[in-house]
């Protein structure tokens, strides 16, 4: 209802272009058209068919997969500003968001650039400057060395006078790239190097500072705003300390402990942080919590942040709405004590990813998706549907789930409920791993830190067997789904009502059996389901017998199942995708192949064990050897690299190389060989 | 869209509120004395039944079929299985076939695993040996169940697979296996006569083929073999030495690498089992083959009453009586019955019914059979061979009536008229001996020798030329008139001497284990499978085409 209106120093926003992909450009587009605002968008090669593309009103094409050749091309982005007639530019999180070139180019072309002023960037971009920044504001930092020298001597040495562990970080990263951690002196060289080298990839400059590192630390952040006018609010404090590869995975809004002389000083002070550096429109100030509740600033994003919507959903606020309110020069629509703190909010971040392979990041087709329906004030920010890619150019996340309730305990709830109920068939997901997480006694307390994952790993990576409810189930409605599909299959023959097709699996002087082999993960089930009179099964393995009933419904790829084993009467779907069935019960996901007979596996492409294969799907950023290196077991052979994240393929055992199959910027697939060796006379002589 | 049309063009539904057929069979009385006992017995027979094909379903010993488990093999009944098509039944032919045949011997199944079942969506003959069994060597049990299996494959026109797995022919026991007509040799007469009427020949050779064995790949349309698991020669390695001196192994001599790649005996090359299972199935798919059923076929219903109810109305003591329109009523669809003639020969009763959807004209005994009855079974197999019905006979016969006013009334020449149409009637015959099947009464009742497409047998059936009691009767009455004649005397003790052994050996050969055993039915089923081992039957026989019948002379 409410427009940006032309009045005074104001200025009037009808169109703007969002410079992003994915779940953001949707996210902004959804408030911009709620405005009556027009959006444009722009795509590469690999988006073409995204959902950004498909909302937009307007969507320009701007180059190749790779984001340096497209996102990130500012010229491009800037002809498709004034080619379209936006003027103004989102640029959400990511890509040109915290780029201070590009900032300061929108001004130039004179296209409001929604984000702080330039300067605000660079001094928050620069971790040494906006630390001196903070502290001369009285915002409490933590020591460390942000010198000038960068030579590995000294920054060696001043890692030794800090004292390890330490952090090495750029100075102009963010988001957990370019950071590593050295735990000892010993680790220190090659830890530099991988910081310096993923800083260069992603932000094109290698500045490292050196820093204490805070061990058991809680990572606890504000969300502020500031408009052209001087004012600024804080919208209360965010904790996403429970972090993998020192990435969010799952924030919460308030953070959980805090008193309200905490929350109220920690708000205060990201004020003023904000206000040293001019700040216009929303910002985070990021600060290391330690266990007595005192903070330090880190750093500050200048940007709206992934997981701004908790805090929406606990101050009632769009805060894409005030950025355009903003940058089109209005006041802030609200004040400090007009901002009230109402519940209790959950972001769980739904990755493409492997969490029990190192959460390696994944890609491939949603070949079925479904978001939670049962569960209220739940909302899922996503950029994808059913049918789509998670590509390998850019970041695998598939969506983000923010459940509200009224408090803690009653949103955790709703957020594990909702994350059993999101189902996703097609690549590997996080979402088990989030289900354990937020059920986790530590995590019910609210007892997070930073280092909760490495922390509570056996309890977050259990053993996990397929239970015997689970496979009665999927073995039932695997029978019961192949008799449907011999009933669908005899309507086409001259003979629809033949005995031979209807008599489902019957045997003389025997029940009807059916043998059946399943694989859960590695382990293999032989599985036998008789028939029984009253049309139930008996269903055996593992020495135990189950008796069995179920009821089938289809909903679209879904079948939505009852069953009833044991007398326990129980729901749950399934999606089957080829020879996996996927069944989605209140134990969470689970996948049960039928195993592919050996005829048809040994003509696969997969490599022999001995050569070096491509654990993720990626993009080759460097080849090590050439045909005839001779190497020796855990050399490097090639780096990958996977949503910007880089990973060494090691040599799997000594050997000479025979052939090397992709050069530098393929794209590859999982599983893919890499590096061929020379064949172990050995093992070649044997057939 | 092709189902509809099938449905406009192959069925006429007419649907107004009188139309329909009348329903027979009543609710029985399960909690009367004489049901409880009816249904006690015929449990027990019916888990005796069971518990004996439970074992013979093992195959071969625990160690031979480890033996054969590790070589990396499949048990024939897992090859059967992974040979079908998921959710298929087996209609599996003769279980008891070779029980107690053979004194000191014992072959579970006859060491070969017949039936018929859906493969590639065709429904086929699968003739499996079973390795675990004396090596699958042929016991002559084993010859006649494999020419059987081929009978039955080429008077249904159904394609046939062979698993080979065997070393061939029982040697100790070739008098009995080799020289005869329907010994080892008809087994590839069959396949050549069934290859030429366009019945495919399928053979997957997982194990040895020696000797004649090798015929049975050699000879089919298409086979298959298992790399360093399957060998086909004409003399293995030993016999080769002895006659040539040349040494060579088996896999050189007649492995799968020798016959796909340099004698051609075999076409495809299979890995595994599995694998070659698999190339199987993709034989059977490019056969090129639809079932077109000549009779028209409606929407099967179930019985209006429960198949369990065959227990208590039938019990174990065929002296007892029950109206066979009850047994009708819980096999056929819906328990609707056309009943032909229902006032006329009223011991035997006929009329027409659906079966899983196929027509069926039934006939069934309900008591000796009279002139009357005898002329009323031939009209209706003369009815229902005019309109290509298949016909089931539900036998529990004595026979037919004897006497001065049956002779006098002709019963030779009507029971007569009855025996000639059933042997010629030329539409599929099926034979369920439901009680007694005794004298002529078999024979005019479709006995075996009368070539039904299929003949079972329920567990509480008895067949012999007569009752094990007349039988002694009859010798006792001849000895006595001797002795009589001799002027010797002949006391009661004698006559129980001369009778017991008599109605003892009667008992024992009248028994369906000691038929079944030696292959004079399909199979012994129980009495509740009835209707499904009929349908599936039923189906399994309208994959030949209809055939023309031409009755002999009628002795008017």
């Amino acid at each position: 209802q409410s427009r940006a209106v032309s009045t005074g120093s104001t200025t009037s926003i009808d169109k703007i272009l969002i410079a992003n992909r994915g779940e953001i450009a949707c996210r902004v587009i959804k408030t911009a058209r709620s405005l009556g605002i027009k959006t444009v968008c722009v795509y590469s090669d690999a988006d073409k068919n995204s959902l950004h593309v498909a909302m937009a009103d307007e969507a320009y094409h701007i180059g190749p997969p790779a984001a340096s050749q497209s996102y990130l091309c500012q010229d491009k982005i800037i002809d498709v500003a004034k080619k379209s007639g936006a003027q103004a530019v989102h640029p959400g999180y990511g890509f040109l968001s915290e780029n201070v070139e590009f900032a300061e180019l929108c001004g130039k072309e004179g296209i409001i650039f929604i984000g702080p002023p330039s300067s605000a960037i660079r001094d928050m971009g620069i971790k040494s400057t906006s630390k001196a920044i903070m502290s001369a504001a009285g915002v409490p930092v933590i020591e460390g060395y942000h010198g000038e020298d960068q030579s590995d001597s000294r920054l060696k040495q001043e890692a030794a006078n800090i004292g390890y562990p330490v952090m090495i970080k750029a100075v102009r990263g963010g988001g957990g790239k370019g950071m590593r951690i050295a735990m000892t002196e010993s680790e220190f060289d090659e830890q530099l190097e991988s910081a310096r080298r993923e800083a260069m990839k992603s932000f094109g400059d290698q500045v490292m500072l050196i820093e204490k590192f805070v061990e058991m630390p809680r990572h606890v952040e504000v969300q502020v705003f500031g408009d052209q006018h001087g004012n600024y609010v804080y919208l209360f404090e965010r904790d996403c300390s429970v972090q993998r590869r020192h990435q969010k995975i799952i924030e919460e809004a308030p953070a959980p402990g805090l008193n309200d002389e905490t929350r109220r000083a920690i708000g205060e002070a990201a004020v003023r942080a904000a206000r040293a550096v001019n700040y216009v429109g929303a910002g985070t100030v990021e600060f290391i919590m330690d266990k007595n509740q005192d903070f330090f600033f880190m750093e500050m994003n200048t940007r709206l942040q992934v997981e701004h919507p908790v805090t929406e959903m606990v101050t009632g606020t769009d805060l894409v709405h005030w950025q355009i309110k903003v940058a089109a020069g209005e006041k802030l629509p609200v004040t400090q004590s007009d901002i009230k703190l109402n519940g209790h909010a959950f972001e769980a971040r739904i990755y493409a990813e492997d969490p029990n392979n190192s959460f390696m990041p994944g890609a491939g087709p949603l070949l079925h998706l479904s978001i939670p329906s049962s569960v209220d004030n739940a909302r899922v920010d996503t950029g994808v549907r059913q049918g789509d890619e998670v590509s390998v150019h850019y970041d695998p996340m598939i969506a983000k789930l923010i459940v509200w309730s009224e408090d803690r305990e009653s949103a955790l709830k709703k957020c594990r409920s909702a994350l059993l109920d999101y189902q996703v068939v097609g690549l590997n997901t996080n979402i088990q791993f989030l289900t354990d997480l937020a059920q986790h006694p530590e995590f019910i307390k609210g007892n997070v830190h930073t280092d909760f994952i490495p922390q509570y790993y056996d309890d977050l990576f259990p053993q996990r067997t397929t239970s015997y409810m689970a496979v009665c189930q999927a073995v039932v409605t695997m029978v019961i789904q192949q008799a449907q599909r011999v009933q669908q299959q005899v309507k086409y023959t001259q003979d629809p009502f033949s005995p031979f097709w209807l008599c489902k699996a019957s045997r003389i002087n025997q029940s009807p059996t059916r043998w059946i082999t399943l694989m859960d993960g590695d382990k293999e089930l032989k599985i036998e389901v008789v028939t029984n009179e009253d049309s139930s099964y008996t269903v055996s393995f593992d020495g135990q017998s189950y008796t069995v009933s179920a009821e089938l419904k289809q909903s679209g790829e879904r079948t939505n199942i009852v069953t009833i084993v044991d007398g326990i009467k129980s729901h749950a779907s399934v999606v089957n995708v080829g020879n996996s069935l996927h069944l989605f019960s209140t134990e969470g996901q689970q996948e049960l192949r039928i195993p592919v007979p050996k005829f048809l596996s040994t003509s696969g492409q997969s490599g022999s064990l001995a050569d070096a294969v491509a654990p993720m799907p990626g993009v080759i950023e460097k080849v090590v050897v050439t045909p005839g290196t001779q190497v020796e077991k855990g050399d490097p052979l090639v780096i990958m690299i996977a949503m910007k994240m880089e990973y060494v393929i090691r040599a799997p055992k000594a050997g000479v190389v025979e052939s090397v199959f992709y050069k530098q910027g393929d794209t590859v697939q999982k599983g893919v060989t890499l590096v061929h060796f020379v064949e172990d006379q050995s093992e070649s002589s044997s057939d | 869209i092709l189902y509809g049309n099938l449905q406009s063009h192959r069925l006429v539904v007419r649907c107004y509120y009188v139309d329909g057929s009348p329903t027979i069979g009543k609710n029985v009385d399960r909690d009367s004395p004489d049901y409880k006992e009816n249904h006690d017995v015929m449990t027990k027979l019916v888990g005796e039944l069971k518990g004996k094909v439970s074992t013979i379903l093992q195959g071969g010993g625990e160690k031979a079929r480890n033996r054969h488990i590790s070589r990396g093999k499949l048990l024939p009944r897992d090859r059967i299985n992974k040979l079908l098509d998921p959710e298929s039944p087996f209609l599996e032919l003769s279980q008891l076939a070779g029980y107690q045949l053979y004194k000191d011997e014992d072959v579970p199944a006859g060491g070969i695993i017949t039936g018929i079942g859906r493969v590639s969506g065709v429904e086929c003959m699968i003739v499996a040996n079973d390795p675990t069994v004396k090596g699958g060597s042929y016991y002559p049990i084993t010859v006649k169940k494999h020419i059987r299996a081929q009978e039955i494959a080429q008077q249904n026109h159904l394609p046939c697979i062979y698993l080979v797995d065997s070393g061939g022919a029982n040697l100790p026991r070739q008098a009995d296996v080799f020289p005869d007509r329907d010994h080892f040799g008809r087994i590839f007469f069959n396949q050549a006569n069934m290859s030429s009427l366009g019945i495919p020949q399928v053979a997957v050779v997982l194990g040895s083929c020696t000797a004649g064995g090798a015929y049975v790949p050699a000879m089919a349309d298409e086979s298959i073999i298992v790399k360093k698991q399957g060998t086909i020669f004409l003399g293995g390695p030993p016999l080769v030495r002895a006659a040539t001196g040349e040494e060579v192994s088996a896999e050189d001599l007649g492995g799968a690498d020798l016959h796909c790649s340099k004698s051609g005996v075999t076409d495809y090359y299979a890995q595994d089992d599995d694998h070659a299972l698999s190339q199987a199935r993709n034989v059977v798919r490019n056969i090129n083959y639809q079932k077109d059923p000549q009779v028209t076929v409606i929407q099967p219903e179930a019985p209006l009453f429960p198949a369990d109810d065959l227990y208590g109305i039938v019990g174990g003591n065929l002296k007892k009586t029950y109206d066979i329109r009850e047994v009708i009523a819980r096999i056929v669809d819906g328990s609707k019955f056309d009943e032909f003639k229902a006032m006329y020969g009223e011991t035997l009763v006929t009329g027409f019914a659906r079966l899983w959807g196929y027509p069926v004209g039934i006939i069934g005994n309900n008591g000796v059979l009279f002139s009357d009855s005898a002329l009323k079974g031939t009209h209706f197999i003369q009815l229902c061979c005019q309109r290509n019905i298949p016909l089931v006979f539900l036998q529990n016969i004595t026979g037919f009536m004897v006497g001065r006013d049956a002779e006098a009334g002709g019963i030779a020449k009507n029971g007569a008229k009855m025996v000639t149409a059933v042997a010629c009637a030329n539409v599929p015959k099926f034979t369920v001996i439901i009680g007694g099947s005794y004298g002529a009464g078999n024979y005019g009742m479709c006995g075996r020798a009368y070539s039904p497409r299929f003949l079972y047998m329920w567990p509480n059936a008895r067949i012999s030329v007569m009752g094990g009691e007349q039988a002694a009767n009859v010798l006792a009455q001849i000895t006595r008139e001797q002795r009589k004649r001799e002027g010797k005397p002949w006391t009661d003790e004698e006559e129980m001497a001369l009778k017991t052994p008599v109605i003892k050996k009667y008992e024992k050969e009248g028994s369906p284990y000691f038929a079944s055993a030696r292959l004079w039915d399909d199979g012994v089923i129980d009495p509740a499978d009835t209707r499904n081992v009929l349908g599936l039957s039923l189906s399994a026989a309208l994959n030949k085409p209809k055939q023309k019948t031409s009755f002999g002379v009628f002795r008017m």
